[in-house]
């Protein structure tokens, strides 16, 4: 398989099952390092060199991998990294880097392993809804894979040992990916993120660690690693992403009973701004197809279909707009595509269902 | 904004300052910055942060001697600078230092998940204990009475197995003396 071949399509992960409304996606991350290697950060490139071929070659020849597409992050350009990074495929600081790292990914985008980011091995499994135990017995298989191969730095005491102390024990960050524009139309996340902090969860933006959230997307992950089980990591999480759910769907009821006029102008306009706008920043675009996404989950926007929203989600961010028109573009350029793109694409789905209703 | 130092650069790295009780802000370019001695590149560590909370803490004890890692030789200064470690060793070297960073980061001081398949029954075993023994403590505290005497037949089976696993050893090490 190539990285084209990848760019074409729509990883799993990204399909917009039916049920997908409020939890967008669901990843678990496990760090792993070997035995008596230094850390990534503190070898030399020609000593990760050797860790990436070496690793590369067994995660390459591992069945749960199914003949997995390898990259080298030499081999690739800083476009290719951009759009890695905004599949969620690769982290922002992996990008940065060239020789002595790269990726392994499984044809579906489910499994990802990047080697010599922070640590040897970041193994992540990624899917669509709210699906935690399903990405965690999937990652558990690829790791069980892997340590039959290769000798972990394991500790009795901390448990997995890695570059950062903040990731020994379980070496696991489970998270997930949440849409809730109705709980902060209400203006009610602040003590969410708060009583989150509090049962040590964090709450993050669309992107990680350090960056603001746009489009109402909250990813919230475990900041503790050390002491619990995985499973009862992910149970926890389970159970207060389910709490945090019944609060945004709580919150939507309100608004539509006590604001609804005010919440139709919101999507209205978002549809209508989208709709002609000539000139669009990507935070603009995902703050409005927010918009648009909530208001076809009240069912009160006809002229769009959740497939769309879901593609231009993806599409309207800096790396996939210039993958899509085919060369690299400034950032000005950037803003008049990516309207462009958001026009017609909203354009056409509204020429199909006026037709469907013609016929 | 121009920089108030050099007038001639744009000002990027603006500070506050309390002198005095009073409250006052400077703005000055990078270069500049760096010259007042501002590190303005400089991520603040995790480490510095954690180790500020305790006040008079490790941080400003003077170490009598900078140890290094023997494996990796990164020095305990390079691990405060960056907040990673060099490589697995290095938490053997600085276990005295790392514990507390580790335990209020995390809140815990002992491992309960997942163990490599590649260790030992020995170091398989007490994990699964550490973990069976908190179960059993949870089940006590909610009177779970049932599920705490199945966990302590199981804890009891993990020990067998550990002292099973030891004789074995011991004999084959017997053997290979013979």
């Amino acid at each position: 398989m190539r990285i084209e071949d990848l760019f074409e399509r729509t990883g799993e992960w990204l399909r917009d099952a039916e049920d997908t409304g409020i939890v967008i996606s669901s990843r678990v991350r496990l760090a792993r390092n070997l035995r008596d290697v230094a850390f990534p950060g503190w070898a030399g490139e020609e000593e990760c060199e050797r860790v990436f071929i070496h690793l590369r070659d067994i995660l390459k020849g591992l069945k749960e991998l199914n003949d997995p597409l390898s990259v080298h992050m030499a081999d690739i350009t800083m476009l290719d990294k951009e759009v890695l990074f905004e599949r969620h495929l690769i982290s922002r600081e992996h990008a940065d880097r060239g020789r002595g790292s790269g990726l392994i990914v499984r044809e579906d985008e489910v499994v990802a392993v990047m080697v010599n980011e922070e640590d040897h091995l970041r193994l992540q499994a990624l899917y669509p809804g709210l699906a935690l135990d399903q990405a965690w017995q999937v990652a558990n298989a690829v790791d069980s894979a892997l340590e039959k191969e290769v000798s972990y730095a394991f500790s009795t005491r901390w448990g997995y040992l890695t570059a950062c102390p903040s990731n020994v024990g379980s070496g696991m960050r489970a998270s997930v990916m949440l849409h809730l524009p109705g709980l902060v139309l209400m203006d009610e996340m602040g003590p969410i993120v708060k009583g989150m902090g509090k049962i040590g969860l964090a709450v993050r933006g669309l992107w990680g660690e350090g960056t603001e959230a746009v489009g109402n997307m909250f990813q919230v992950s475990n900041q503790i690693t050390l002491g619990d089980r995985e499973e009862d990591i992910i149970a926890t999480l389970n159970r207060i992403v389910a709490e945090v759910v019944d609060h945004e769907r709580n919150a939507r009821l309100r608004l539509m009973e006590k604001k609804e006029s005010i919440v139709r102008d919101h999507v209205g306009r978002a549809y209508g701004i989208l709709s002609n706008a000539h000139v669009l920043t990507s935070k603009e675009s995902l703050d409005l197809l927010s918009s648009l996404r909530l208001g076809i989950d009240l069912g009160i926007l006809d002229d769009v279909d959740r497939s769309t929203v879901a593609k231009l989600l993806t599409q309207v961010q800096p790396g996939h707009l210039q993958k899509l028109v085919g060369k690299e573009l400034k950032p000005a350029q950037r803003d008049d595509a990516r309207a462009d793109l958001v026009r017609s694409s909203l354009l056409k789905t509204t020429r199909i269902s006026r037709n469907d209703e013609q016929t | 904004m121009l920089c108030e130092k050099c007038q001639d650069k744009e000002a990027t790295v603006h500070l506050t300052q309390v002198v005095e009780g009073a409250v006052k802000k400077i703005h000055l370019c990078e270069e500049c910055a760096a010259e007042s001695g501002f590190d303005v590149h400089g991520p603040m560590s995790i480490t510095d942060i954690l180790l500020g909370m305790g006040g008079e803490s490790a941080a400003s004890r003077p170490t009598p001697v900078d140890r290094s890692c023997p494996r990796c030789h990164m020095r305990q200064a390079d691990f405060k600078k960056t907040g990673r470690l060099g490589c697995p060793t290095c938490y053997e070297t600085f276990e005295d230092e790392l514990a507390p960073l580790i335990k209020a980061m995390h809140r815990h001081e002992q491992h309960m998940g997942k163990v490599p398949s590649r260790e030992s029954v020995r170091v398989r075993m007490s994990t699964e204990i550490a973990a069976l023994q908190k179960s059993l403590e949870r089940a006590v505290a909610q009177e779970h009475y049932e599920e705490a005497a199945e966990i302590r037949d199981r804890i009891r089976t993990c020990r067998q197995k550990m002292v099973s696993e030891e004789k074995k050893a011991e004999a084959e090490k017997d053997s290979h003396a013979d």
